[in-house]
C-alpha cells in the first residue's frame, strides 16, 4: 500500500531524518497559515499518481495570499482521475546536489537491499548501473553505522556528508523494518547548505502486514469498480476490453486473460475468485462483472478446492436474481464437475471442459477475434 | 522416485483443528501421506481423522519422530509456527497461508538456511510426489499420476490445469512443487531444478512461471547446463505494468518482471516456452521424442 508523501515524510521525521519544513493543508486557510509560518512554499497535491508535477499537481506560492488562492484552485481538482483532497505545503529548498537512497527487498536473495547513488533527482531506473551502489543486509544483523560508513565510502562521500549519510542509512533501515515497508525511498536526497535533507520520499507498506499497522489509513488506489471487488475480498484488476473474466486462482486468472487476448479478444478485467471460493463471494463477483456491461462473460474454473457445483449455484443465483443479460461462456472441470454441469444444463447453460475452445467461443461471441 | 518429499516423510499438520487443517488432513491421508500428528495449542489429547493432536511441535516430534510439517495457521501466526517447527528439528516445512508479511518470510527463510530446512511456500499449494503416493498440500488428489516429469510452479490452480493435462497426455509426474505466489519464498526455480537434475527418474521438467521478480531469468542461467528437456509456460502475457495480478509477487514494477524478459532468457537457455497452457503437452512430447 503506497503512502501519501506527507505520511512518508512523517515517518522520516519520526526517525530523525531531516525533511524540509512542511504542513498538511486541508483548506485554503490552512495554506495561508502554512506559508505564513514557513515562507515561500510548494503546494503539492497528495495523490498517488506519478508525474503529478507535469499534471499541475505541484504549484508554488510566495505569499500567504497567493497560497490561499492556489489552494482554492487545487483542492477538489481532478488529477489523472483522482480528486485532490489534501495538499502538502513544503518550504522551497536551495538544492546544491541530489542523491538517491532506498531500502527494498531483494526477492531472489531474500534479504533487504540498500541502493544508493550520487545521481539522484531522476527515477532510479534511468540511472546508469555503474552509478548505483548496492549493499545487501543480513537481516539477523540489521544495519549498523559501519554499514552506512561503508556505503558512503563506496559512493565517494567525505566529511560531514559521509557522517550524515551513514546515520541516515541506519534510520532508513529502521523505518523499513518498523513499517513493514516494501520500499522506502528518498529521491532526491538533497544537499542544502552542505547538509542532507530528504526532499521527496516514497513509502510503500506491505499489504500483508497491515494487521500490524492498524493506525494506518487504508488507501485503495484502485478504480471505483476495483475498490468494490476488493471489498468482497477478491483480487481484481480493471482492463480496457469488453470480455469480462472470472477464474479461480491468480495464475489461472492471468492465463485466462492471456487466452482471451491470444484468440484476438479484449479482456475487460482480471478477477481471481479465489482458490476455494464458496457460492456467495462468487455470486457477488459475478454481479460486478454483469454491472460492467461487457459483451461476453467468460467463467473459467478448474475446480481443485473450488467445487464446480458451488460455481454453478453462484451462476444460477445471479441469473435468477439480477439476471445475466449478455452471453455467458462457462468452462467447468474438476471437483463435483458432473453435478455442476448438470445444474447449468438444467438452466440451459452448456459448459465446456477444455479451456481453449471455451476462450475461443467467448471471443467469437464478442464479435472479436483474428479471422 | 521423487524429490524432497518421499513416502518415508513423517508429517505434522500445524493448525490441524481448523477447517482447512481438518479438511486437508483427511485428503492427505486419503492420498497416502504419512500424517503422524497435528498441532493445536490447548487441544492435546484430541484426534483429527485418527491423527493425535499435540500442544507443541516439541512434544509431537518426541512422540512421533516427525521430520516434516505443513502449516495451516492464519498468516499473523505463521512466523511463530514456522520457527517452532524449525527449532524442533523439522527439515521439510510447507507454508500454505497467503498474506504472510514479507518481513516474516525473510526471517523464516534466513533461519531455514542456517538450519538446513527446506521451506516450500509461503502462499503455496504445497508439494506432491505421485510415485510415492504422498503429498503435503491442498492440491486435488485425482489429477496426478506417477511418471517421469518434474513440475515446478509459482501458482496453484494453473499448475493443476497443467498437471492434469500432463496426466491426460500420458505424462505422469515424479514430484510437483509449488514455489508459492509471494515475493519472498523458500524455493527458487533453481533450487527445485537442482533436485530434478539429480533425480534419475525425472526425465523432463515443466516450469510454470509468471510475471514479477526475476526467478525465471535466474533459472535460465542455470538451465544452460541442465541436460533434460524443459517446457515453460509463463502467465501474465496480457498483464498491465504496475498492477498486482492476484499474487503478491505477480507485478511488473518499474519495468522489471516482464514476461518478455523471462521468455527471452528461458528461450536463450534452450527451454521451450509455450504461449498457452494447453500447448505444454505437445511441446513436451516433441522435446522428449527428440532426446
Amino acid at each position: 500500500m503506497k503512502q501519501y508523501e506527507y505520511l512518508a515524510k512523517g515517518a522520516l521525521r519520526e526517525h530523525g531524518i531531516p525533511i524540509p519544513p512542511g504542513r498538511l493543508v486541508n483548506s485554503p486557510e490552512d495554506a495561508y497559515e502554512a506559508v505564513e509560518a514557513i515562507g515561500p512554499a510548494a503546494l503539492k497535491a497528495q495523490v498517488l499518481v506519478g508525474g503529478r508535477g507535469k499534471a499541475g499537481g505541484i504549484r508554488f506560492a510566495n505569499t500567504p495570499e497567493e497560497a490561499r488562492e492556489t489552494a482554492k484552485a487545487m483542492l477538489g481538482m481532478d488529477l489523472k482521475g483522482y480528486t485532490v483532497e489534501r495538499l502538502y505545503a513544503e518550504g522551497k529548498l536551495d538544492i546544491e546536489r541530489e542523491f538517491y537512497i532506498s531500502v527494498t527487498t531483494d526477492r531472489n536473495k531474500k534479504v533487504p537491499l540498500v541502493m544508493a547513488s550520487l545521481a539522484g533527482g531522476v527515477e532510479i531506473e534511468d540511472v546508469d548501473d555503474s552509478q548505483i551502489v548496492r549493499q545487501w543486509v543480513d537481516p539477523r544483523v540489521g544495519v549498523l553505522p559501519y554499514f552506512g560508513r561503508e556505503l558512503a565510502q563506496r559512493l565517494g562521500l567525505e566529511g560531514v556528508l559521509a557522517r550524515e549519510f551513514a546515520d541516515l542509512v541506519v534510520k532508513l533501515y529502521q523505518i523499513y523494518r518498523e513499517k513493514d515497508a516494501e520500499l522506502v525511498e528518498i529521491n532526491p536526497l538533497a544537499v542544502v547548505d552542505g547538509h542532507l535533507v530528504a526532499a521527496d520520499a516514497r513509502l510503500n507498506v506491505d499489504d500483508s502486514a497491515l494487521f500490524r499497522h492498524k493506525n494506518l489509513e487504508l488507501i485503495d488506489e484502485g478504480s471505483e469498480i476495483e475498490q468494490k471487488v476488493h471489498k468482497i475480498g477478491l483480487a481484481f484488476v480493471e482492463l480496457d476490453g469488453d470480455i469480462a473474466i472470472m477464474a479461480n486462482g491468480a495464475g489461472m486468472a492471468m492465463a485466462t486473460v492471456d487466452a482471451i487476448q491470444y484468440f484476438g479478444g479484449k479482456p475487460a478485467n482480471f478477477l481471481d475468485a479465489g482458490g476455494g471460493a464458496s457460492v456467495e463471494p462468487t455470486a457477488q463477483a459475478l454481479d460486478v462483472l454483469v454491472s460492467m456491461n461487457p459483451k461476453v462473460i467468460f467463467v473459467n474454473i478448474f475446480g481443485g478446492i473450488t467445487r464446480c457445483d458451488d460455481v454453478a449455484k453462484a451462476i444460477l443465483q445471479v441469473k435468477n436474481t439480477t439476471g445475466i443479460p449478455v452471453p455467458l461462456v462457462v468452462r467447468l472441470v474438476g471437483t463435483n464437475e458432473k453435478e455442476g454441469v448438470r445444474l447449468l444444463e438444467e438452466a440451459g447453460i452448456s459448459a465446456y471442459s477444455d479451456m481453449a475452445p471455451a476462450a475461443e467461443r467467448a471471443v467469437e461471441l464478442a464479435g472479436e477475434g483474428r479471422s | 522416485m521423487a524429490v524432497l518429499l518421499t513416502k518415508n516423510s513423517k508429517i505434522l499438520v500445524q493448525g490441524i483443528t481448523g477447517n482447512q487443517g481438518r479438511f486437508h488432513t483427511k485428503q492427505m491421508l486419503a492420498y497416502g501421506s504419512q500424517v503422524v500428528g497435528g498441532i493445536s495449542p490447548g487441544k492435546s489429547g484430541e484426534t483429527v481423522e485418527g491423527v493425535p493432536v499435540f500442544d507443541t511441535v516439541e512434544k509431537a516430534v518426541q512422540q512421533t519422530g516427525a521430520d516434516a510439517s505443513i502449516v495451516f495457521v492464519p498468516a499473523p501466526f505463521a512466523k511463530d509456527a514456522a520457527f517452532e517447527a524449525m527449532e524442533n528439528g523439522i527439515k521439510l516445512l510447507v507454508m500454505i497461508p497467503e498474506h504472510i508479511p514479507v518481513k516474516d518470510s525473510i526471517d523464516i527463510t534466513t533461519r531455514a538456511q542456517e538450519l538446513g530446512v527446506t521451506v516450500i511456500g509461503p502462499n503455496t499449494f504445497g508439494i506432491i510426489s505421485p510415485g510415492e503416493q504422498t503429498k503435503m498440500g491442498i492440491m486435488p488428489n485425482h489429477i496426478y499420476k506417477p511418471g517421469p516429469i518434474g513440475v515446478v510452479a509459482r501458482s496453484g490452480t494453473l499448475s493443476y490445469e497443467i498437471a492434469f493435462s500432463l496426466t491426460n497426455g500420458g505424462f505422469g509426474q515424479t514430484t510437483v512443487v509449488g514455489m508459492g505466489g509471494d515475493p519472498v519464498v523458500g524455493q527458487t526455480f533453481i533450487s527445485v531444478l537442482h533436485h530434478f537434475k539429480d533425480d534419475p527418474d525425472t526425465e523432463g521438467v515443466v516450469m510454470v512461471g509468471e510475471i514479477g521478480g526475476s526467478a525465471e531469468e535466474e533459472a535460465a542461467e542455470y538451465l544452460k547446463n541442465f541436460g533434460k528437456p524443459v517446457v515453460a509456460y509463463l502467465a501474465g502475457r496480457a498483464a498491465p505494468p504496475g498492477k498486482r495480478m492476484g499474487h503478491a509477487g505477480a507485478i511488473i514494477e518499474r519495468g522489471r518482471g516482464t514476461l518478455e524478459s523471462k521468455e527471452k532468457a528461458l528461450t536463450a537457455a534452450g527451454a521451450q516456452v509455450v504461449t498457452m497452457p494447453w500447448q505444454v503437452v505437445d511441446a513436451l512430447k516433441e522435446l522428449m521424442a527428440r532426446r
